[in-house]
């Protein structure tokens, strides 16, 4: 069931921009159309292009925001949300306690 | 087209004419419409139902660019837990089934949640719990949920401490009943508030409180004064999902911020959800086994239609096992969970689901 609505409904996670619209509904209470537009913004895309995997797949490698394909040296886990966390001028809990930890 | 094929709410196909599938889609419309006193659907939103079940195709999804946000309660269990959470029995560890929602599956936001997904079982192991998140947030990217029931019915007798309102309400023992759900629920708040403070602890995205008012108004209530602790005292963000589409009065008398919580519906609900603090909602509509999928989504977004109008924060319909549309069976068939999850974003104007 979980494969049907992924397919039927979903942005699709790290292979295009549904994680970082996410994190905004999650950070800021942005319902949905508000949050595409603010990612939209942030990446200097269209809203349509958040969606598409083609275009993201090309836009998440140049921003090194962490990519679904397993690409050695590109960013991943807490370095791809570091640099989420500063893209989307959000606060990241676990990128926060990274700092504190580093402080 | 003489006739069309679809299901019961049960699962089972059926065969419907044209008329028929017409008809059940605004007579469950109305019975939303009704016991809610909420408006029904609109004549191209019945068109654009009656297209989808219409159309032979296998599967259905929404408009390319209308695509909306996935979160999940019950985490990862439908990849290593057995048939009491819908699961496959895959030999793999929480992180491992994590990984592979974000990366083969490309969920939007995951949860790491125990097997036993309530809140009292938790408790003792919590240290493992927090183990667990900390690895999935060092090495995923998508959001990471800690999710659980506040289950308040295990607080009571057998499993818990307090007199089992379901045995006193029978032999009339009403004001029994009401002092022991407002014992109950102080505990269940409690651990509700230090299970979310461990998890903020180590740096968790969100929380999630499901199935919420499974246990009526006393767990209702007891969540609420949850999400306002939460929102005050943590960075934690907190989604509220709903166990059914109207909240049991087993008390009666519990309010919140002055609204009686007993027979609330999901539009009353999100009022409350607000008011508390919470980052996102997810309202339930029940599937009704006796009726066609087509009645019972036209339903459900009916009921969904009339939060998301009025939303201020963002809306996740629960379209799951038996609730959204979908058929209470234990293997949903893709069919009508597509339809179902595609006309909650569409008509529904979900946030995501």
């Amino acid at each position: 069931m979980s494969m049907a609505h992924a397919l039927a409904s979903s942005m699709g996670g790290i292979r295009t921009a549904g994680d970082l619209v996410a994190r905004m509904q999650m950070a800021r209470k942005m319902r949905l159309p508000e949050a595409k537009q603010y990612v939209a913004q942030k990446l200097g895309l269209s809203v349509t292009d958040l969606s598409d995997s083609t275009i993201m797949r090309g836009v998440r490698e140049e921003l090194d925001i962490g990519m679904i394909t397993a690409v050695p040296g590109t960013a991943r886990g807490l370095e791809a949300k570091a640099r989420i966390a500063d893209l989307l001028d959000i606060k990241i809990n676990s990128v926060e306690r990274l700092k504190r930890k580093m402080s | 087209m003489s006739s069309i094929l679809t299901r019961m709410g049960d699962g089972y196909s059926v065969e419907m004419t044209p008329e028929e599938v017409r008809a059940d889609l605004i007579a469950g419309s109305e019975d939303a419409a009704r016991r809610g006193k909420i408006p029904t659907l609109e004549r191209d939103e019945y068109d654009y139902l009656y297209e989808m079940f219409a159309s032979p195709t296998r599967i259905w999804g929404v408009e390319r660019a209308h695509e909306a946000i996935l979160t999940k309660d019950g985490s990862t269990n439908s990849l290593y837990s057995a048939q009491l959470s819908s699961g496959v029995g895959l030999p793999l560890s929480r992180e491992q089934a994590f990984r592979t929602f974000e990366r083969a599956f490309g969920f939007d936001t995951m949860e790491v949640g125990h097997f036993d997904y309530s809140v009292k079982p938790a408790k003792p192991i919590v240290v493992l719990e927090q183990t667990n998140v900390e690895g999935v947030l060092h090495n995923c990217i998508i959001p990471v949920y800690y999710g659980f029931m506040p289950n308040l019915g295990l607080y009571y007798r057998p499993d818990g401490p307090y007199p089992n309102p379901s045995d006193l309400l029978p032999r009339g023992q009403i004001p029994e009943a009401r002092a022991a759900t407002e014992e109950a629920l102080v505990a269940c708040r409690e651990d509700v508030i230090w299970m979310t403070g461990k998890m903020a602890e180590v740096g968790v995205d969100g929380i999630n409180y499901d199935t919420t008012a499974s246990t009526g108004d006393g767990e209702f209530l007891a969540t609420l004064e949850a999400v306002e602790w939460t929102a005050a005292n943590t960075d934690v963000s907190i989604e509220v999902g709903m166990a059914a589409e109207c909240v049991l009065g087993f008390h009666g008398q519990l309010t919140y911020d002055g609204e009686r919580l007993a027979g609330m519906w999901p539009h009353q609900q999100l009022r409350m959800v607000e008011k508390a603090g919470a980052h996102i909602f997810g309202p339930v509509v029940n599937t009704n086994t006796r009726r066609s999928t087509p009645w019972n989504l036209a339903r459900a977004v009916t009921f969904v239609k009339a939060v998301t109008a009025m939303a201020r924060i963002p809306v996740h319909a629960n379209v799951g096992m038996g609730v959204g549309g979908v058929p209470m069976f234990e293997l949903p068939p893709a069919d009508v969970v597509t339809r179902c999850s595609a006309a909650m974003i569409m008509i529904g104007k979900a946030d995501g689901l």
